[in-house]
């Protein structure tokens, strides 16, 4: 098959290139969805860590008022 | 890297006195091809060093490592595909070895994760899971070599076209062939973080919750853990 002219052939090569470049970029767009998962995961732990310091002073507070 | 790369194809590389403009796809379905070969290879590898050592992070190696692979793969087909149709007329062709036997190598790796999920015992499904991915990656290269004497003459060969080529061509291929070996070893690192990231927040979740239960708190999953 003789080759393509410039005109034709253009929209094949930007298509091979987008699709790269679009793989690449649903690919970054997965893992920064995952990242913000792990964000809000961070935020929750760091929740449940305070909530249970605050129950262990409250505890010893109380330890100490009967004692 | 890949951006030089790039820059080389469309700026410095000359067209292909045969294919013309349609040429510039060579640069980044070849590459992409050849760093998605050798992520599968490298996969058996890392599958091989877990069995032997018993080891979870070279699991997790070879899980990440033929994971970016199957990713770069579609973009294999896809491309391929583009080309195909600029140059031959047609999408697909079923009669050409190397399209068909790498949709084959795809479509093999792309039951690597329901293999993995359909074993419940961790242990288990990593063991198996290697053992699939040490026979898959020797299947690769000889699947490549069957293709290579294989009398065709239609898919246009990579050594052949980068030896006999000139030197800008074979410069600007070797630029892409190392931008796209980069984006590779970024995108594993990437995942393995995460993959990390997300396996220490887990433990530490059932920490603190008491849970002893791993299934019960994460569900079934095809990821390894460490």
């Amino acid at each position: 098959m003789p080759a393509l002219p410039l005109d034709a052939a253009g929209k094949y090569v930007a298509a091979a290139y987008l699709a790269f470049l679009a793989l690449l970029l649903i690919y970054v767009a997965i893992m920064a969805s995952k990242l913000s998962r792990i964000e809000r995961e961070v935020v929750e732990l760091a929740e449940l860590v305070e909530g249970q310091q605050d129950d262990a002073g409250h505890r010893t507070r109380q330890k100490e008022r009967v004692g | 890297m890949l951006t030089i790369a790039f820059a080389l194809v469309f700026f410095y590389a000359p067209n292909d006195a045969d294919q013309g403009f349609i040429f510039k796809i060579f640069y980044v379905h070849v590459p992409m091809a050849i760093v998605a070969l050798f992520g599968f290879v490298a996969g058996a590898v890392f599958a091989a060093l877990h069995l032997r050592s018993q080891d979870s992070k070279w699991d997790m190696r070879s899980y990440v490592t033929i994971h970016i692979s199957v990713i770069l793969a579609v973009g294999v087909l896809v491309t391929g595909s583009i080309w195909a149709r600029a140059s031959w007329g047609h999408w697909w062709i079923w009669d050409e070895p190397m399209l068909v036997s790498f949709l084959i190598v795809f479509l093999l790796y792309a039951t690597y994760w329901p293999l993995r999920f359909s074993i419940e015992d961790k242990e288990k499904q990593s063991r198996y899971a290697s053992v699939f991915a040490i026979v898959a990656g020797a299947f690769v290269p000889l699947n490549f070599a069957a293709v290579r004497m294989a009398e065709s003459f239609t898919h246009p060969q990579t050594a052949t076209t980068t030896t006999s080529a000139p030197p800008s061509v074979t410069l600007t291929f070797l630029v892409a062939l190392a931008g796209m070996t980069l984006l590779f070893i970024t995108l594993c690192k990437y995942e393995m973080a995460s993959k990390h990231a997300t396996f220490r927040l887990r433990a530490l979740r059932r920490r603190l919750a008491g849970d002893e239960d791993e299934l019960a708190l994460n569900g079934r999953s095809a990821a390894p853990q460490l």
